[in-house]
């Protein structure tokens, strides 16, 4: 007894915690306390090393851990207690699962021998969040703690990175037992994610890459998660073949949007080269991304003509909704390099003179095109004003989820990956605002700009306390057109103008929500003077709410109609109301 | 093409299904039957049969067949799906490699008198089910083989006084000297 209080390793379980989390270099969490983690939020209390950002309600904590992972390209850290801090948690699970976001959430859990007993703030949260996490953990012993926490962080930050969750009954957090720093054998022996490419398919990948008249590269959010190296192979490779690239919208950032190769996002508002190119390919390389629905367009007229190569560090996502010719298994970074090494050394740059001449042609439809106007701001002019004012800047957006996150991926540029930090998969409406929170701990020096919606903001607007208490300058820059745009949009297009629901009709004060919350507001109705507000908002080092009054009508577009393919976009020219319909056919007539 | 107005792509995918008997070997730990059967449902996949059992208790090794249908590329997907969960160590596809035994126990409870009891017996020894319970109105047989030999031999007693069954679902294991 006596041998074991002055050993080191004997903590409490609640200590353990905190211990991991230092021992994985964990420097920020973003939590809210309650009754089942109450040890741990002694621990916390009681040292220095590890800050705890108070959030407002959990599923702000999750969003604000994924903009900080996102950010930074470390796992982020969440802590929210049992019951409905756990529930609360799942959408930010849910959300950080879709866009393979390395997450460790911690959650606290009614005492062991209450389990089961529909006990105060019980819920069954490992079998709520198990198909929201990449992997959970319910740790019933104290000695098995420190091997978990330490498997979690493995976990979510290797192979396609993702959520995990550790369940921790209050007994554990109050128990003594032996901590171990972590060590190779804390991890599943059946968890071995691959990394090499197999070499006979890199092969084959470069011979047809080699071989190409039409290639395109199409990239997605896999070559930021697989981190600096894979960027820097992608922007060469890129460099040495001369071929044009697109990306995701999770992928934006890895291939710099001032870059001469750059042909804009794809996809269901990707620009007309971007897709058109994807439809009228003959080699596709795609790297990290997969083929997801809003990206492919009608399945079976996806890119009919060409033969495809998949980087996925995924087995699951081969295969999944398009058959590839060429899949390679693997960390994309790696393989980029494997690839570049072989194509160096035995291929000559392909002659696509041709090809870039026919992507020339598509350019020149200009297809963001949009009218501005002295009256009124829309919301495209207002996002370029925003990239304009911040160009050359330290800056980091976060968005919300709708059309104003689609204009966002239209008309700012990214120029380096981690800038970009949006609700991809899940498409998650009141991301932005606690994401902004997080990205801000991360780099509190840079500015951090979440674009958001009127509807949207309103999720989660409760972090603004957050950012007041915590003096964390975000700015909230929000195209207020008073609707749920993007739903709108199709009610617009396929509802026949019936606008059930999309509508608010009492929204907000933003200025005075603003100083509410101890934060500045700002409102711009001209466009006379949106330059101005910019500036004003940048300047201001204090949270800020920018009520940007906008078109209220304006649509997205380009657009891939449902049911259409990538070569049947309507262009924002064609958008008048006979040439929607009949685009969208099936759809109601429109009035 | 008449699909109802969607934010999301509708169409109809026509291949044809198969029917595949995958072998899973997964750490035994609290939790993961549910993992493997909450990816079936929570990705719409069909479970036909469903066994499971600790196969080596000092490694704490468990070993889950499934007899799923869908496919081609929704099989695949499967495998993969099951191959990328954590504690899974292995997926094979008995069905795929035709190498493989399957095999699966029945218990079929019979009543009846007079005739219809002895030509149970009767079919019963050709199939060669044992009688491991009887009364002088009823018996219970055990059945080994493959499915669709228990199916037959299930659709012959229903005549003659079936009262219920028990099956476990599928085994399978490879042939020849490798283990999986």
């Amino acid at each position: 007894m006596t041998d074991k209080s002055h050993d080191p390793n004997q903590m409490t379980g609640a200590a353990m915690i905190v211990r991991a989390l230092i021992d994985h270099g964990v420097t920020d969490i973003f939590g809210y306390p309650g009754g089942a983690v109450l040890p741990i939020y002694d621990e916390i209390f009681q040292q220095s090393q590890v800050q705890h950002i108070l959030v407002r309600h959990e599923q702000g904590a999750g969003h604000a851990a994924e903009g900080y992972a996102r950010s930074t390209g470390k796992p982020g850290v969440a802590l929210v207690t049992s019951g409905p801090g756990a529930t609360n948690m799942v959408t930010p699970l849910t959300d950080a699962l879709m866009d393979s976001i390395p997450l460790v959430c911690i959650s606290g859990q009614v005492p062991t021998h209450l389990i089961g007993n529909d006990a105060f703030q019980e819920c069954d949260t490992v079998g709520i969040t198990r198909p929201c996490t990449k992997h959970n953990w319910l740790v019933r012993d104290v000695n098995d703690l420190a091997k978990v926490l330490h498997e979690a962080f493995y976990v979510a930050t290797t192979g396609r990175p993702g959520p995990v969750l550790v369940d921790v009954p209050k007994d554990v957090q109050f128990a003594t037992g032996t901590y171990h720093p972590p060590r190779k054998s804390d991890v599943h022996r059946s968890y071995a994610p691959r990394v090499k490419g197999d070499a006979t398919q890199i092969r084959k990948a470069v011979s047809l890459l080699a071989n190409a008249k039409r290639p395109v590269i199409y990239s997605g959010g896999g070559v930021i998660n697989s981190g600096p190296e894979a960027t820097k192979l992608l922007r060469e490779l890129v460099e040495v073949t001369g071929f044009p690239i697109t990306s995701t919208l999770m992928g934006l950032g890895a291939y710099p949007a001032s870059g001469k190769n750059w042909l804009g996002m794809l996809g269901m508002h990707g620009t007309y080269e971007a897709n058109m190119t994807m439809h009228d390919c003959d080699v596709m390389l795609c790297v990290g991304a997969r083929f997801d629905d809003r990206i492919t367009g009608r399945v079976d007229a996806f890119s009919p003509g060409s033969k495809k190569i998949h980087i996925d560090i995924d087995p699951s996502s081969i295969n999944k909704n398009i058959r590839v010719d060429v899949p390679i298994i693997g960390d994309c970074g790696n393989i980029l390099g494997d690839i570049l090494q072989v194509f160096k050394a035995e291929v000559k740059k392909p002659d696509i003179k041709a090809w870039w001449q026919q992507i020339a042609q598509w350019r020149a439809r200009n297809s963001l095109y949009y009218k501005k106007s002295n009256d009124v701001i829309l919301p495209q002019h207002a996002i370029q004003s925003l990239f304009e004012a911040t160009r050359g800047r330290d800056t980091y957006i976060t968005t919300e989820v709708g059309q104003h996150q689609m204009w966002a991926a239209q008309f700012y540029g990214f120029e380096e990956p981690h800038r970009w930090m949006t609700s991809g998969g899940l498409g998650t409406m009141g991301y932005g605002l606690p994401a902004a929170v997080g990205v801000q701990v991360a780099h509190p020096d840079s500015l951090v700009i979440d674009i958001a919606g009127d509807a949207s903001v309103q999720m989660t607007i409760q972090e603004m306390s957050t950012a007041v208490q915590y003096e964390l300058p975000i700015k909230i820059f929000i195209l207020n057109n008073q609707y749920m745009g993007m739903v709108r949009q199709w009610q617009q297009l396929l509802h026949g103008n019936r606008l059930s629901h999309s509508y608010s009709e009492a929204l907000p004060d933003f200025v005075k929500l603003a100083e509410a919350y101890g934060g500045v507001g700002l409102q711009v109705h001209k466009p006379a003077d949106l330059d101005g507000a910019i500036q004003e908002m940048i300047s201001v080092k204090r949270p800020v709410l920018f009520d940007c009054r906008v078109a209220a009508l304006e649509n997205c577009f380009p657009m891939i109609p449902s049911g259409k393919a990538h070569n049947e976009m309507l262009l924002p020219e064609q958008a008048n109301d006979e040439a929607t319909a009949k685009a969208f056919a099936g759809g109601k007539a429109l009035v | 093409m008449n699909q109802p107005a969607s934010a999301y792509f509708i169409e109809d995918r026509h291949d044809p299904n198969e029917t595949h008997t995958l072998a899973v070997l997964v750490q035994n730990e609290p939790g993961v039957l549910a993992r493997v059967i909450g990816l079936f449902s929570g990705r719409g996949y069909n479970i036909e049969s469903l066994t499971v059992s600790e196969t080596e208790s000092q490694k704490h090794l468990s070993r889950i067949t499934i007899v799923t249908t869908g496919t081609p590329m929704v099989i695949e997907q499967i495998k993969h799906q099951l191959d990328r969960m954590i504690p899974v160590y292995r997926v094979v596809d008995m069905t795929q490699t035709r190498r493989s035994i399957e095999r699966e126990l029945a218990m079929v409870k019979v009543r009846g008198q007079g005739d219809h009891r002895v030509e149970a017996l009767r079919l019963a020894d050709a199939f060669r089910a044992r009688v491991i319970d009887a009364t002088t109105e009823s018996f219970v047989f055990e059945i080994t083989g493959n499915t669709d030999k228990i199916n037959q031999f299930i659709d012959l007693m229903r005549p003659l006084g079936l009262v219920e069954v028990s099956r476990t679902g599928v085994a399978a294991i490879g042939r020849g000297p490798e283990g999986m």
